[in-house]
């Protein structure tokens, strides 16, 4: 009963055709000779040399770059201090915070973007602060990429071994000691792949920085964006091509990580 | 002091010290917006666009249809439509998802972590990327959209694109992966021997699927479905690329209200209309997810 039939193997590999073709034809058509047009008309490599000459896709990209190591950064920090929390000690509202945070990983983003799009005028308007532009985008993306740091290293902090920990105690160690020595060095590939997920969220996010940002603060999709809607030009494929590059390498790795620490995981307990 | 009160205020200390800063930024950034929100439905968009002080339910009636000259049909249009299209996709996800998750869990346990990280990695590639991909997709003259022609789906004189086929092939494509997790966990959970104990009684397979499988992967149905129908429903980026203006869905209302209609307060009352679906939906989520014991899904 539990096998594969013909007709269970067919429909699962088109349906994995269905996912995949969209990202298969940004990387075909990065290649393709023609500028206008649907049809192939020949193998070049000359839309990424015209990328790379590109001055306003260098420059977002420079931007996209800033955005995400700056919030990857604070939201590791905060978002990794913020799940040990939770997984140790007790708080009044724990139950109602532990619920509000995972509003980011179901909330339609275009929500997130308008709500906050309309706290920083309202606070501009008020202490002339939150000028939009990479500030406000950066303060926008480690919003939502706390939660996903902090899930991440609560899952690891509860599959900890509380006795190692009682160990370290037990041999003099403050609480403070416990924490950096033994604590920290076991969770960090929870941390790792945490700050991985969060990194990837940014280069992905769209809809957030497009509204939270301000002039002169261009990342790489909103540059994609506003070529769509002008119509696409090729050196656009290219570019697209190479960010879904990085995100499935990020991707795989979060993965892998996630797999070997797993396997490990259950040698030790 | 006893024991217990010195345990409570050391946790409190200590919560306060790791928890403490990723809490005030979640609730500054996360929480007062959302309230900000709601409060400025409440009032009346000034004259240049600014926001001004006035209490008022004018914009919650414009969006239900009370307008100043009668009814007028067009936000609560958009909102039926926002609901069947998202339900539409969360319906061809399943119809997806079933024969995927089903073929996952029944693949050799060491194929499974592969099938499952080739269904999650285009997820988490750019969504803008993904959508635009269609428009190449379905662009006039291309292979895509003569098939869709030649079978008869879209009519020979309609282009493929824009139109509300379109945008369900963008939605289905982006949240196929919410919806195929919680069923494989669910369907990995199984116990097959209801099933063959089913087909012992002289059940054909249709009869054995229908009462002693699908009951049995229920949680994983109702959570996939809430998990795809609730971003479904505000989605932006999909309905703006490959819609026209027959796919105007709740959130790219919002998006035009806050962009270049300038109409904050309105904006801000279809969001937390839509904001209050997006919760009502988690706290069902919630529910499924604990009568379970399932994990949440991330």
């Amino acid at each position: 009963m539990k096998k594969n039939g013909p007709i269970l193997t067919t429909i699962s590999f088109l349906t994995y055709i269905f996912i995949y073709a969209p990202i298969v034809m940004v990387v075909v058509y990065s290649f393709n000779l023609a500028k206008y047009g649907a049809g192939w008309t020949g193998f070049t490599t000359k839309w990424y040399a015209a990328l790379f000459r590109n001055e306003m896709a260098l420059e977002a990209a420079k931007n996209t770059l800033i955005l995400a190591c700056s919030s990857t950064l604070v939201a590791t920090t905060l978002g990794t201090l913020l799940g040990v929390g939770l997984s140790r000690y007790n708080f009044p509202g724990k139950r109602l915070f532990s619920w509000l945070m995972y509003i980011p990983l179901v909330i339609p983003d275009i929500l997130m973007a308008v709500s906050l799009l309309l706290f920083y005028g309202l606070i501009r308007q008020w202490l002339g602060l939150f000028e939009l532009g990479m500030s406000t985008m950066i303060v926008s993306h480690v919003t939502f990429e706390i939660p996903f740091v902090a899930i991440v290293v609560r899952a690891r902090m509860i599959g900890l071994n509380p006795s190692i920990e009682e160990a370290a105690a037990d041999l003099g160690a403050n609480t403070w000691k416990t924490f950096w020595y033994v604590t920290f060095p076991l969770i960090l590939p929870g941390v790792l792949s945490g700050a991985l997920l969060a990194f990837t969220m940014s280069l992905d996010d769209f809809v957030v920085s497009f509204f939270t940002t301000g002039p002169g603060a261009t990342t790489l999709p909103i540059l994609i964006y506003s070529s769509v809607k002008r119509g696409i030009t090729p050196d656009i494929n290219a570019l697209s091509s190479l960010m879904i590059l990085a995100s499935i390498v990020l991707t795989v790795l979060v993965q892998i990580f996630g797999r070997k620490e797993q396997e490990r995981g259950s040698k030790i307990t | 002091m006893s024991a217990e009160t010195i345990k409570k205020r050391r946790d409190l200390i200590l919560s306060s010290l790791t928890s403490g800063p990723g809490i005030v930024w979640v609730c500054l950034f996360l929480l007062v917006p959302l309230i900000s929100v709601m409060a400025i439905s409440f009032l009346t968009r000034g004259e240049y666009g600014d926001i001004e002080w006035t209490f008022t339910f004018d914009n919650y009636k414009r969006f239900f249809g009370y307008g100043i000259f009668g009814f007028d049909p067009l936000y609560p249009i958009i909102i039926v439509r926002s609901f069947i299209l998202a339900a539409g996709t969360a319906a061809l996800c399943v119809l997806a998802a079933l024969p995927l998750a089903f073929f996952i869990s029944f693949l050799p346990p060491r194929y499974k972590g592969i099938a499952l990280t080739l269904v999650i990695i285009p997820f988490w590639t750019n969504l803008l990327i993904r959508t635009y991909a269609w428009q190449i997709l379905l662009a006039p003259g291309s292979i895509l959209s003569n098939l869709v022609h030649f079978i008869g789906i879209v009519p020979e004189d309609v282009p493929a694109l824009p139109s509300a086929g379109a945008v369900y092939a963008g939605m289905v494509c982006d949240f196929l992966p919410y919806m195929v997790l919680p069923l494989y966990t669910s369907i990995e959970k199984i116990d097959w021997k209801i099933a063959e104990a089913a087909m012992d009684l002289g059940g054909n397979g249709r009869r054995v699927f229908r009462h002693a499988v699908l009951p049995q992967i229920m949680p994983g149905l109702v959570a996939g479905i809430i998990l795809v129908f609730i971003p479904a429903l505000g989605q932006y980026v999909i309905p703006d690329l490959l819609g026209g203006a027959k796919t105007v869905m709740l959130g790219n209302a919002i998006g035009q209200q806050f962009g270049a209609s300038r109409d904050w307060p309105f904006g801000s009352a279809i969001a937390f209309f839509a904001m209050g679906i997006v919760m009502m939906g988690l706290w069902l989520y919630a529910r499924v997810a604990r009568k379970h014991g399932e994990e949440a899904l991330l």
